[in-house]
């Protein structure tokens, strides 16, 4: 018997997204599941329950009923209080739960035998990136956050040239370089405006460039990159520098974005009220942290509020201002979540501790709380992790082909040359000696005039040495005739014959070598 | 001509030589650095013919070989197809191996080169002849084998025989033994026989030499044999004491050298573990059981590979002996020119190993017309992918392979590799999941930002192209 899914209507108020959309409904149908949506839970995002109807699902007019009839509900919010209470004995729930923050709600759930997963606690490796809910939501709250602040913004973000008059770009400053950090980089850097951006974390400074941004560092060493690719605490040394920082950057700039959060910990007030007063009149500042106690001090969650001529946007629900969009990524999110839960495509979740991923997720399995997972063994922050992979291996398979000779062997290569040097010089005569001069110092004078090549002509000087190769023809040709008298013991038919064909093939090799060196030479253009 | 003015043109050609190399450093030089070459070789050639050692009675000999030869090196020239290059590039070998060969046995049945050699000298000369004639067969045979394993006449993978160091080492002493014969040979005849069973075992040594080595090590035998007939040239040179064939030998037969030491650092092997041979064999079992990758496999198809190239800003092509093979170069560059056009900024990047000689995609995309400026080294662009929209890559496997990087247990660990998987998107084009020639399994397949193109390279890009242009 396949398990049913339910998608509830999002309890709190000004929460307009969905947890499903119809497009996601068919896949998950694909997968074995039935779906089951409460009637009117898509609306605010622009769903019909017409619309679920056609994709396969089953409209329910009553909460109640729904949450009754759901082996599995999909949510987007932690459930309240009430919702708890509907929550099937020994069911299985997929929301936000925020774990760290809410021990009650978890207390709570698993009183009810629960198995809850939370797609906050997905754990960040690269396999579970299609998960990664978090980051699809940041996403859209870092596009969000720059149209909010250009609605409230007086002024264009590109810089123009009119006829009434000349405008300057806007000047964004984005603090916090994350998932949402960077979406909203682009979004400024796409609308026109100048964008800036500082994070702790020095790695993430390719990342701004790459979205069209300008890092901006603080001149302070210290390596921000905590666990899991999210920043840690700073030391006081580091936040006195970052504070001038940003007071010079809040002086200039007409906008600030700021997106800092520390994994479980309040927001870190980064821009005091010293900065706000002393930015320009008409400026904003989009603090995306506000829920978690605002970056800035002036900062009131969930509302805009004007403070010494600056507009400050506390907004926590920016990613449920754009409903449709977020739905329709978070039903992916949870889509492919329940691909993981069920291999086997024949609708029924198998919750597997030993998966890395699921591990991660689940925070309650069957009323016990798992919650926190052990510690991931891979980090997501490629850079660290990747350059001791790289360079163990060599050490390992004993290939250290590109490090220096040891003072060992240089020590052997050397002593066997000079033995060989002093043989040649001991035993051979004169006049091998002088050959013997011009061979080695030529084998230099080509090591030298070759090492510069680039890599891209290597097929036609491969060609063109192979033609200068052919030089061997000389010693045929000085066979063929020499001026000595003929007779005596000279086998000369056969010196002919051999000489010949030495001359025939090289001659070969000289035209074709330069001939079909000039061809590839010649193709070679800008 | 006298003795001294054929003496000047001798070092007038070696200079030419050396500005022809030094020429082919860059792409704006190399032209003119061929026609160093061309002018050099026929300063040298006239030099000899009308100088003092070569009599007017085999001018005529001399005329019929050269136009013989002559013609069918340029007709060689003129239909080889790029992708055939580095076939004809081991053919020319051979036969600079053979010439070699066939130079020195003259050489050793003329009485009159050795007529007034006494003690040292006469023995110094046998055994540049000996040595010669040596490293003239073995250039021979093992090129013949290495466009034997190119052409597909011979199959790419290693043979080895059982106790395969023992029957080279057995064969070096036996070399060495005969060489010691031939020096204390009283009479021609008593020579011969020592230096023919010599060519014989030098011979079976060349074959047994290149058979041994797996295809992917291609790069390296072809680089090595050019090294090898530079080296057969300097013995010969030695042999009839002519500097110019010394000095000519001498850089021909570094550069070679150079190359293979480039191409082997390429790959982070030892020059004398890619030379023992049997890369790419079943020995790398334990590492693909143990390290299956997880993940699953993404097939798109040819629309879905267009819509990614649309939308992307920043494109990487790695292509790889794949593309060679499906005469793919061409299609590639449309798709690239249409691209570009679209405001696409496309750049390739070329690993030092990919194809089968140095060089060889770099060759292939010249031939398409590809702007020589977009085409990157691996170095130069490897930190480019993470700001990369699509990495695709076009036949090729081992030198995208993630493992070589994350499993040290891998064959092919610690060689460098294009880090294709940091891009957003990645491509594979590819005909089937077989691995590569190294054997080894790509969790590049696996990773979830990777896509595979399944089918023949060509076919697929038209449909690529196809789709673009709808």
């Amino acid at each position: 018997m396949s398990q049913v899914i339910g998608v509830p209507r999002e309890s709190a108020a000004d929460e307009k997204r969905v947890a499903t959309v119809p497009e996601v409904v068919e896949k998950l149908i694909k997968l074995g599941f039935r779906v089951a949506v409460e009637s009117g839970a898509g609306e605010a995002a622009n769903f019909s329950d017409d619309v679920y109807r056609a994709a396969g699902a089953e409209i329910i007019g009553d909460a109640a009923r729904l949450w009754a009839q759901a082996d599995i509900v999909f949510k987007l919010r932690g459930p309240s209080a009430e919702e708890i209470g509907l929550l099937r004995e020994g069911g299985t729930l997929v929301s936000f739960i925020w774990p760290a923050q809410n021990p009650e709600l978890l207390q709570q759930l698993a009183a009810r035998k629960a198995t809850v997963l939370a797609m906050d606690s997905v754990p960040r490796v690269s396999r579970a990136q299609k998960l990664d809910a978090l980051s699809s939501m940041a996403n859209i709250a870092g596009y969000r956050a720059v149209i909010e602040a250009a609605h409230h913004f007086g002024r264009f973000f590109t810089g123009q040239i009119t006829a009434a008059g000349k405008v300057p770009p806007a000047k964004v400053f984005v603090i916090g370089a994350g998932v949402a950090g960077l979406a909203a980089i682009g979004a400024a850097s796409g609308l026109g405006a100048i964008v800036r951006a500082n994070d702790t974390r020095p790695e993430v400074g390719e990342q701004v460039k790459s979205m069209g941004g300008e890092f901006v560092t603080v001149d302070y060493q210290e390596e921000g990159s905590g666990l899991g690719g999210y920043a840690k605490v700073m030391s006081e040394g580091f936040l006195k520098a970052q504070a001038a920082v940003f007071a010079r950057q809040a002086k200039e700039v007409d906008i600030i974005i700021t997106t800092a959060l520390i994994p479980g910990k309040p927001a870190p007030k980064l821009i005091s009220a010293e900065m706000v007063k002393s930015m320009k009149p008409g400026s904003i500042i989009v603090d995306m942290a506000a829920e978690q106690g605002g970056n800035c001090e002036l900062t009131e969650p969930h509302q805009v509020v004007v403070r010494h001529g600056v507009t400050i946007i506390g907004y926590s629900d920016l990613p449920s201002r754009l409903a449709k969009q977020s739905s329709t990524l978070y039903a992916t999110n949870l889509f492919r979540l329940a691909e993981e839960l069920c291999k086997t495509k024949d609708g029924i979740v198998n919750v597997n501790m030993d998966d890395e991923v699921i591990r991660g997720t689940t925070v309650i399995k069957e009323g016990s709380i798992t919650w926190p997972p052990p510690a991931p063994k891979l980090s997501a922050a490629p850079p660290a992790a990747a350059k001791p992979g790289a360079s163990a291996p060599a050490a390992g398979k004993g290939h250290g082909a590109s490090a220096p000779a040891s003072a060992m062997a240089t020590a052997i290569i050397f002593g066997v040359a000079a033995l060989l040097f002093w043989f040649v010089g001991a035993y051979a005569p004169q006049e091998f000696l002088a050959h013997f001069t011009v061979f080695v110092l030529a084998c230099f004078v080509g090591y030298m005039v070759v090492w510069n090549v680039t890599p891209a002509l290597h097929t036609p000087l491969m060609s063109v040495t192979n033609a200068i190769s052919s030089i061997i023809a000389i010693g045929a040709l000085v066979q063929i005739a020499p001026p000595i008298p003929a007779g005596g013991d000279r086998p000369e038919a056969w010196i002919l014959g051999l000489a010949v064909s030495g001359i025939a093939l090289t001659a070969i090799n000289m035209f074709g070598g330069f001939a079909v060196t000039q061809r590839m030479l010649g193709m070679f253009r800008k | 001509m006298s003795a001294t003015l054929a003496t000047v043109s001798y070092i007038g050609a070696t200079i030419l030589f050396i500005l022809s190399l030094g020429g082919l450093s860059n792409p704006e030089s190399s032209r003119r650095g061929n026609l160093y070459g061309m002018i050099g070789m026929s300063v040298a050639v006239l030099a000899t013919v009308f100088g003092p050692r070569v009599t007017g009675a085999g001018i005529p000999w001399i005329i019929g070989a050269m136009v013989v030869g002559g013609s069918i090196g340029l007709y060689a020239a003129r239909v080889v197809k790029m992708t055939q290059m580095p076939e004809l590039v081991a053919l020319m070998h051979s036969l600079v191996g053979l010439a070699a060969m066939l130079v020195g046995f003259a050489n050793y049945i003329d009485p009159a080169a050795s007529a007034d050699l006494k003690g040292a000298a006469k023995s110094i000369h046998e055994m540049e002849i000996y040595i010669g004639v040596l490293i003239g067969a073995v250039t021979f045979s093992g090129s013949v084998i290495a466009f034997g394993k190119l052409s597909g006449k011979i199959g790419g993978k290693p043979m080895l025989l059982p106790g395969r160091h023992w029957l080279n080492l057995a064969g070096l002493l036996i070399v060495i033994w005969f060489g010691w014969e031939f020096l204390h040979a009283i009479s021609l005849r008593d020579g011969m026989t020592p230096l023919v069973v010599m060519t014989v075992i030098a011979l079976l040594f060349g074959i047994h030499m290149v058979m041994a080595i797996g295809g992917a090590d291609m790069p390296v035998v072809v680089s090595m044999l050019n090294s090898y007939s530079g080296w057969a040239a300097a013995a010969t040179g030695f042999m009839l004491n002519n500097d110019l064939l010394i000095v000519t030998g001498a850089l021909v037969g570094s550069s070679g050298a150079i190359l293979s030491y480039i191409m082997c650092k390429a790959m982070n092997r030892h020059f004398i573990s890619v030379i023992a041979g049997g890369f790419g064999t079943g020995g790398g079992t334990p590492a693909a059981a143990g390290a299956q990758p997880a993940g699953e496999v993404v097939p798109i198809n040819a629309a879905e590979t267009a819509e990614l190239l649309r939308e992307a800003k920043n494109v990487i092509i790695v292509p790889g002996y794949g593309m060679a093979v499906a005469q793919a170069q061409h299609m590639v560059c449309e798709i690239t020119r249409h691209l570009r056009e679209k405001g696409v900024n496309v750049r390739f990047g070329i690993h030092p190993v990919a194809g089968r000689m140095p060089g060889h995609m770099n060759v292939l995309l010249a031939e398409a017309k590809v702007p020589y400026d977009i085409v990157f080294e691996m170095d130069e662009l490897n930190e480019d992918f993470p700001a990369t929209d699509v990495a695709m890559v076009i036949g090729a496997n081992d030198i995208v392979n993630p493992a070589a990087q994350e499993d040290p247990a891998s064959p092919i660990a610690g060689m460098p590799v294009l880090e294709v998987w940091k891009a957003k998107t990645s491509i594979v084009m590819k005909r089937s999941m077989a691995s590569g020639y190294a054997g080894v399994d790509n969790p590049l397949f696996y990773k979830d930002n990777n896509r595979m193109l399944f089918g023949d390279a060509r076919k697929m890009l038209d449909e690529v192209f196809a789709a673009l242009k709808a």
